[in-house]
C-alpha cells in the first residue's frame, strides 16, 4: 500500500510534467525540448525563493508558476515564433528549443554553480499521518493536491473556456482558426505559457519531494516525460496524466516484485509493450494522413 | 604559488637519515645522488632544493564530488602554509579541477605529466577517476598519491601509485564489527549504487564483513548514483524489518536517502560507507542524520599533537571545521614533503622510492606508515549524535 502511494506521488509529478509537454504538442504540433530546462530552472528558483528570500513554500509554488509562464513566453518568442513560417518548422523548432534549453541551463549554472542545492532543513512542515501502517507526509499530500488540481484546471480550461475553444480550433487547423477570427499568435503564446507553467510547478514539486535540485534533473524526467506522452497518445492530456501515474507505479512495482536493478528495464519495457499493442498510445487517435 | 619554507623540528620523525644535496632541476633531470648524512638529528630537514618542487593536485572542485574536492583543496592550502615555515624546500602547487569526470581527469593528468610537468600528482578525488587516470601516470613513471581513493584495486595499478586514504576494505570490517558489538545487530538490509566503482567496491567490502561477522542480509537493493527518490526502495527495506540499513553510496545519494528513510519511519541505525563521511550530511539532512554510523580513517576528536594543531590552524584559516577529506589532503602534502626531504630530490623516481619507505610519520591521521604503498594507521567508528560525529563505543 505504501508502495502504491509512493508510485502515485512520483507519478503525479511525471504526469504534471508530461501534461505540459503534451499540451504544446497537441495544440501546436510542436515538440518543445526546452520543457525540461524550465523544469530544472524552476526547481532552482523555488529553492532560492525559500532558502534565500525566506518565502514559505505555499507562496513559492504560485511564484514559480508565474516564472514558468514567463519562461514559456520567452521560449515561444525566441525558439518558435521566428521559425514558424519555415516549411521545416517542426524540425527547426525542435532544434532551436534544445538550444534555448541549453542556454537556460548555462545561465542557471552561472548563477547557482554546479552543486546540488537543497532546501533548509526546516523549510517543510514535518506533519505526517499514519493510517494502517502507511505513512504520508503533509508535503506529499500537497504535491498530489497541487498536481491533480492543476491538471483538472487545465482540463476545464481547454474544454469549457473561450481560450480553450481557441486552442482546440488552432489544434484543428491554424489557418481556418485565423479565418474564423481566432488570434493564433496569442493562443500560441498562451499555450506555451500554460505548458511551461505546469512544467515549472512539476519542477518545484519534485524539488520538494526529493529535497534537492541538480543540473541533471531535467534530463532524467525529459526521457520519462517523452515516454509518458507517447504511451498516453501524443497530444492527449488524459493520456499524459494516466501515463505519468502508470510510470510511477510501474517503477515502484518493479522494485517490489522484480528487483531494484531492473527498475528502468521493467518500467520502460512496459511502456514499450503498450506501444506494440497500441501504437497510437492509450488515448491517442489513430493518425490519419491527409494527402 | 611560491612558498618559502622554514625549519620545524618534526625532524626526529623522519626515519630516513639522508640529506644535504641540492637539486637544480625539479622534475625531469636527474638530481645528484643524495649523500648519506652523519646520523643524528638533522637528516631530511637540512635538505635544500633551490627550485620550488612542482606538485599537481587533480581534484573534483565541481560536479557530484565537489564537496569532497573543495574540502581537499582547503586541506592542501593549509598544508602549504605550514610547509612554508620549514626551510630548504619550497613547493609550487597546481590545483586543477576534473569536474568529477574521468575524461576531464585524463586531461588534467596529461597536463601534469608532460605539458606542465610536476614531481608528483595528488588525487584524483574519486576512485572512479583514479582507475582511469592512474594507469597513465604509471606508464609515464609519475608518482601518484591518492588522498581519498578508498576503493579496492587502486594501488594494484602499479608501483608508482600510492594512497594515504585507508581503503574501505580496512575501514568497513572494523565498522561492522564495532556496530554489531555495540548495537547487537542480527539482520540488515544492504543498499548500494551499482553504477559507481567506489560504491560497488564498498558494497563488496560490506558483504564480506557482514559474512565475517555472521550477520544476515535479508535484502540487497540497488540504486543509481543519480537517483534522488528512494521511497520505493526504502519501503521495501522497511518491510524486511532489519536491525540496521547498510548503505554504500555517495553523499549526493546519502542525504536524500537518509532523509526519506526517517520520513518513512525507519528509525534503525544506518551504517554508511565512506561516502557518508562528511559534515554535509548533518548540515543538509539535519535531524534525520542522527544514528548514522560511519567508519572513518580520521578521528576528528583525536587529541594527538598533530591533530590538535591541524584543527586549530584549519579553523583559523578557513572558518569552519575540517572533514576527513581535508585531513587526508593535508596529510598527503606532509607525506610528500617527508618523501622529498628523505631523498632530498624533486626527481620523480627518487620521490617514488622514498615515499614507499616512509615509516612512523606523525600526522593528523595518527602515526602513518606505508606498507606496499598502502596506508597503515588506525581507523575509528563514528555515530552521529546531536548533530556531530562522535566515537561509537
Amino acid at each position: 500500500m505504501q508502495q502504491v502511494l509512493n508510485g502515485i506521488f512520483a507519478g503525479s509529478i511525471y504526469a504534471l510534467f508530461a501534461i505540459g509537454f503534451t499540451l504544446v504538442f497537441g495544440v501546436l504540433d510542436r515538440l518543445n525540448l526546452a520543457h525540461a530546462a524550465v523544469f530544472t530552472t524552476s526547481a532552482y528558483v523555488g529553492i532560492e525563493l525559500v532558502a534565500d528570500l525566506g518565502l514559505s513554500i505555499w507562496l513559492a509554488i504560485p511564484a514559480v508558476l508565474v516564472t514558468g509562464a514567463v519562461l514559456g513566453l520567452v521560449i515561444e518568442r525566441v525558439a518558435f515564433r521566428p521559425l514558424k513560417g519555415r516549411h521545416d518548422a517542426h524540425f527547426a523548432g525542435l532544434i532551436s528549443s534544445i538550444a534555448v534549453g541549453g542556454m537556460f541551463l548555462a545561465l542557471l549554472q552561472a548563477r547557482y554553480g554546479p552543486d546540488t542545492r537543497r532546501f533548509p532543513a526546516d523549510a517543510f512542515p514535518s506533519t505526517d499521518f499514519e493510517l494502517g501502517g502507511v505513512r504520508i507526509t503533509l508535503l506529499q499530500l500537497v504535491i498530489l493536491g497541487v498536481s491533480l488540481g492543476l491538471m483538472l484546471g487545465l482540463a476545464y480550461l481547454v474544454n469549457r473556456t473561450r481560450l480553450g475553444r481557441g486552442m482546440r480550433a488552432v489544434a484543428e487547423n491554424p489557418h481556418a482558426a485565423a479565418v474564423l477570427g481566432v488570434n493564433v499568435d496569442r493562443v500560441t503564446a498562451t499555450t506555451f505559457a500554460i505548458s511551461s507553467a505546469l512544467g515549472a510547478v512539476a519542477g518545484v514539486l519534485l524539488a520538494f519531494y526529493v529535497n534537492s535540485a541538480q543540473m541533471t534533473m531535467g534530463f532524467n524526467i525529459e526521457l520519462k516525460g517523452l515516454a509518458v506522452i507517447i504511451v498516453g497518445g501524443m497530444g492527449s492530456l488524459k493520456g499524459a496524466m494516466i501515463g505519468g501515474i502508470a510510470l510511477g507505479l510501474a517503477e515502484v512495482f518493479a522494485v517490489q516484485y522484480v528487483g531494484s536493478s531492473w527498475r528502468d528495464v521493467v518500467a520502460f519495457g512496459l511502456l514499450f509493450g503498450i506501444l506494440l499493442l497500441r501504437p497510437q498510445g492509450l488515448f491517442g487517435a489513430r493518425q490519419v494522413r491527409e494527402v | 604559488m611560491r612558498i618559502r619554507t622554514a625549519s620545524v623540528s618534526t625532524a626526529a620523525a623522519l626515519a630516513l637519515l639522508v640529506t644535504g644535496c641540492a637539486s637544480e632541476d625539479p622534475a625531469d633531470t636527474a638530481a645528484p645522488a643524495p649523500q648519506a648524512s652523519g646520523g643524528g638529528g638533522g637528516s631530511g630537514e637540512d635538505c635544500v632544493i633551490e627550485e620550488p618542487v612542482p606538485v599537481g593536485a587533480a581534484l573534483s572542485l565541481t560536479g557530484a564530488a565537489a564537496s569532497y574536492g573543495q574540502s581537499q583543496q582547503k586541506g592542501l592550502e593549509l598544508a602549504l602554509d605550514d610547509l612554508a615555515e620549514k626551510e630548504g624546500v619550497t613547493y609550487e602547487l597546481a590545483i586543477e579541477d576534473d569536474a568529477t569526470d574521468p575524461k576531464q581527469g585524463i586531461a588534467v593528468f596529461e597536463q601534469f605529466i608532460s605539458r606542465e610537468p610536476v614531481s608528483i600528482i595528488l588525487g584524483p578525488t574519486l576512485s572512479n577517476g583514479a582507475k582511469t587516470t592512474d594507469p597513465i601516470a604509471q606508464e609515464e613513471g609519475v608518482p601518484v598519491l591518492g588522498i581519498s581513493n578508498t576503493a579496492a584495486g587502486i594501488t594494484e595499478i602499479g608501483d608508482y601509485i600510492f594512497r594515504n586514504s585507508l581503503p574501505e576494505t580496512a575501514v568497513i570490517p572494523q565498522t561492522i564489527a564495532k556496530a554489531k558489538e555495540s548495537l547487537g545487530l542480527e539482520k540488515v538490509v544492504v543498499m548500494y549504487s551499482n553504477d559507481d566503482a567506489f560504491t560497488e567496491s564498498g558494497f563488496t567490502a560490506f558483504e564480506a564483513a557482514l559474512e565475517e561477522e555472521g550477520l544476515e542480509t535479508v535484502e540487497t537493493l540497488t540504486f543509481s548514483k543519480a537517483d534522488t527518490d528512494f521511497r520505493a526502495l526504502l519501503t521495501e527495506a522497511k518491510a524486511a524489518q532489519p536491525d540496521a540499513l547498510v548503505v554504500s553510496g555517495l553523499i549526493e545519494a546519502a542525504i536524500p536517502l537518509v532523509t526519506q528513510a526517517r520520513e518513512l519511519g525507519i528509525e534503525v541505525p544506518i551504517i554508511g560507507g565512506n561516502g557518508f563521511n562528511s559534515p554535509q550530511l548533518m548540515a543538509d539532512a539535519g535531524e534525520a542524520a542522527e544514528g548514522v554510523i560511519v567508519g572513518a580513517a580520521w578521528n576528528s576528536a583525536s587529541e594527538s599533537e598533530e591533530n590538535v594543531a591541524f584543527l586549530e590552524a584549519f579553523k583559523a584559516k578557513h572558518d569552519g571545521n575540517p572533514d576527513q577529506f581535508a585531513a587526508q589532503a593535508y596529510t598527503g602534502m606532509i607525506l610528500v614533503d617527508a618523501a622529498v626531504r628523505a631523498g632530498c630530490s624533486a626527481e620523480r623516481d627518487a620521490i617514488q622510492a622514498s615515499l614507499g619507505s616512509l615509516q612512523d610519520i606523525p600526522t593528523p591521521l595518527g602515526t602513518f606508515s606505508f606498507d606496499n604503498r598502502e596506508p597503515q594507521h588506525p581507523a575509528v567508528v563514528q555515530i552521529v549524535e546531536g548533530g556531530t560525529f562522535t566515537v561509537l563505543d
